[in-house]
């Protein structure tokens, strides 16, 4: 018995591959930027806030680091509504993508900045500093140069997770996937292509994000 | 009534729980096992085993899991042969798995200085026997904590089972969700119950980690 | 009055008092330096100066502001007193004007190019005019340190503490910086030093405080006290050394 593989059934289906790559890319590029200043809020602030401010951000991110993300999606997307917060699926995704990434880029900036020698809070302090002005221009500049590396891959991995949206029917390219499958019942072809996109995908992201970091975050 | 339905729910949620479980312990021991091979052929210095493994690595690292649990479903059945939703999830998460840990893992060797490569060489040792006895001993001592880190993203990787059909414990939520109508509490159910088999596992790697950062 | 006044400063981390009644002026254009065995107080009390450290008891008051209680104008105090430290804590991420600068532009809201030009001047001061652009892994260690001279120079302090600034050098590194803080000197700065060079505590210094166990165990001009140590434990002290 032998199955033929019939790549041209996607053909007929490429807007929608496109639409769901648009969707994947634009979620991606949003949750980051966002999560990203959430993680630099939530760092700061179990670094250097009141304890009970420090101790909530803590409660935040141990709660999301140990949860599914998928589980932390239907409970924003389903469990909220019953509290009358109701959210479209493209909401709760956008939601519930930088609830993730803004707890783990929490943790990661948080080891950045520990990693901060006090002697260089100190130095900033006697010159006149502000805490803020210190946490601003010496700490948190050198906490992201240690850390970009490790944002990065929490940033690709947090791409790839983002697949599981589709299950609230967010219009993902997984999502695209799943109809296009649907229709033409060539489930094995469009898993495989829609995997290479994603596989292309992150090695781009991989690459943008070192240039990045190449250009704008540097230490000396 | 709801106090019923409550404890209904629970005992259902904590009877599910088993499978993830099970699935957890199937993908981190077989993503072990394939993971150890994997990381004697991509530090061989054997160009034509080191390539083919990168590429394995790439696949599963660079593609979402939900893809590589679809394609395995979807996959091995044009092959004609029968997968339960199981055998496709044991199967994925254990490839996936096994592409994360080798990649810790050759971290860790790579942190072992080059005098020690250089020392049991001279020493006749071949390449396996280096491993087995100079470098590996070191090397797991610093692997440990990244591993059992890891091993925290291997039981929330399987929550995704439920999306090919394998009743774990967000499968039973989603079910139990259709049957009582109350998504709130057994969201947030199954949520505490995942909390409460990573967070030891997410507190002992700190633990760890910060246990061998003092001896060093 | 003085510029910088203490005036029997106790302090204790937990159970342990580091400083047991620190009293001292000094004026303006003074040179203090201050000695003593590892332990004695020397870092803390200088930290205590400019509010790094909090005291429990006692006062002191630095260009006139006082430096302890809740509502302390830190900042203001702080853009009057300097300090350079032994580990010199140079901004990695800064090049040697960038650090310079950030101060002033930040802090003073001196603007960019006004800034660069104090920069260059004070890095010309330092001897470091052809180094600005420099980040400080591009620097030996005495030239970090002077960055960081410069860095606090910068804020044109009233009084420059300086802790060690020399003790995280190499021995072939130690002089190209202890001639600019002679330099300084010179000009009339105020400078209150901890130090272990002796022999540029009495060459350059007008006062010598000699701490020990948490409290001035003898002062006086540096001269005079090493000719003639009065007490036991700076006789010791002295001849420790060697
Ligand atoms: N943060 C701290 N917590 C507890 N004890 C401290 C702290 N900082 C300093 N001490 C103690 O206070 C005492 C005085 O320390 P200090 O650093 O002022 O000494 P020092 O004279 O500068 O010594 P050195 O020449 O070694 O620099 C020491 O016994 C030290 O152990
Ligand atoms: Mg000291």
């Amino acid at each position: 018995m032998t199955y033929h593989l019939e790549f041209s059934a996607l053909l007929p289906y490429w807007q929608d591959l496109a639409w769901g790559l648009w969707f994947t890319v634009v979620l991606t590029v949003v949750s980051t930027v966002a999560g990203i200043a959430v993680g630099t809020l939530g760092a700061s602030a179990r670094s250097f806030g009141p304890p009970w401010l420090s101790g909530l951000v803590r409660v935040y991110v141990e709660l999301i680091r140990n949860t599914p993300f998928i589980v932390q999606l239907f409970f924003i997307f389903f469990g909220l509504p019953a509290l009358g917060l109701k959210l479209s699926e493209t909401t709760a995704a956008f939601i519930a993508m930088v609830v993730n990434l803004g707890a783990y880029s929490t943790e990661i900036i948080r080891a950045g900045i520990d990693a901060v020698p006090k002697g260089h809070i100190e130095a900033g302090v006697s010159l006149a500093m502000t805490r803020l002005e210190v946490l601003r221009y010496i700490v948190l500049r050198q906490a992201f140069a240690k850390i970009y590396p490790a944002l990065s891959s929490q940033i690709v991995i947090v791409m790839l997770g983002s697949a599981v949206v589709s299950q609230i029917s967010a219009p993902d390219l997984t999502y695209a996937a799943n109809f296009i499958q649907s229709r033409n019942f060539r489930a094995f072809e469009v898993y495989f292509v829609v995997a290479l996109i994603y596989l292309v995908l992150s090695i781009l992201l991989r690459y943008l994000l070192r240039l990045i970091g190449d250009r704008f975050v540097r230490v000396g | 009534m709801s106090d019923f339905s409550f404890w209904i729910i629970l005992k259902n949620l904590i009877w599910a729980t088993q499978w993830t479980v099970y699935l957890s312990l199937i993908a981190f021991v077989g993503g072990g096992i394939v993971g150890l091979i994997l990381l004697f052929l991509r530090t061989s210095q054997v160009k034509w085993l080191e390539v083919p493994t990168k590429l394995y690595i790439e696949f599963f690292q660079g593609t979402p899991l939900l893809m590589q649990l679809f394609l395995f479903f979807f996959g091995v059945a044009l092959f004609g042969i029968e997968v339960s939703p199981w055998m496709a999830a044991g199967l994925a998460l254990t490839l996936w798995t096994s592409a994360f840990l080798t990649e810790i893992w050759r971290g860790c060797v790579e942190a072992i200085p080059k005098g020690q490569w250089e020392a049991s060489g001279s020493l006749a040792m071949s390449y396996i026997e280096q491993m087995r006895y100079v470098i590996l001993p070191q090397a797991m001592r610093i692997a440990i904590a990244p591993t059992v880190g890891f091993s925290v993203q291997v039981i929330k990787g399987t929550a995704l089972a439920s999306i090919i059909g394998f009743v774990e414990l967000t499968k039973a939520g989603t079910m139990l969700n259709n049957a009582t109508f109350r998504p709130f509490l057994v969201y947030a159910l199954v949520a505490l119950i995942y909390f409460c088999l990573c967070f030891p596992l997410s507190w002992f790697a700190k633990r760890l980690e910060g246990k061998l950062n003092v001896a060093r | 009055m003085s510029l910088v006044s203490i005036r029997d400063v106790r302090k204790s981390y937990g159970d342990v008092e580091v400083l047991k009644g620190v009293s001292l002026e000094v004026e303006k254009g003074d040179v203090v330096a201050i000695i003593g065995r590892s332990g004695s107080g020397k870092s803390t009390l200088l930290r205590c100066i400019n509010g790094l450290e909090t005291y429990q008891s006692g006062a002191i008051l630095a260009d006139g502001i006082e430096v302890g209680g809740e509502h302390a104008n830190l900042r203001e105090l702080r853009r009057h007193v300097g300090m350079v430290f032994q580990q010199f804590n140079l901004f990695p991420h800064l090049t040697a004007a960038e650090n310079v600068m950030l101060a002033p532009t930040v802090v003073n809201k001196t603007p960019k190019k006004e800034a660069r030009a104090i920069a260059a001047e004070v890095l010309a001061k330092v001897g470091l005019s052809e180094k600005m652009d420099a980040y400080p892994s591009q620097l030996s260690g005495g030239q970090q340190q002077r960055v960081a001279i410069a860095r606090s120079l910068a804020m044109r302090p009233k009084v420059l503490l300086c802790d060690e600034i020399t003790s995280a050098l190499d021995p072939e590194l130690v002089n190209e910086v202890l001639r600019v803080v002679e330099q300084l000197a010179k000009e009339g700065m105020t400078l209150i030093l901890v130090t272990h060079e002796m022999r540029f505590a009495r060459d350059v210094g007008t006062h010598l405080v000699f701490m020990h166990h948490g409290k001035v165990h003898e002062s006086g001009a540096p001269k005079a006290v090493f000719a003639a140590p009065q007490t036991p434990e700076l006789q010791q002290f002295v001849s420790g050394i060697g």
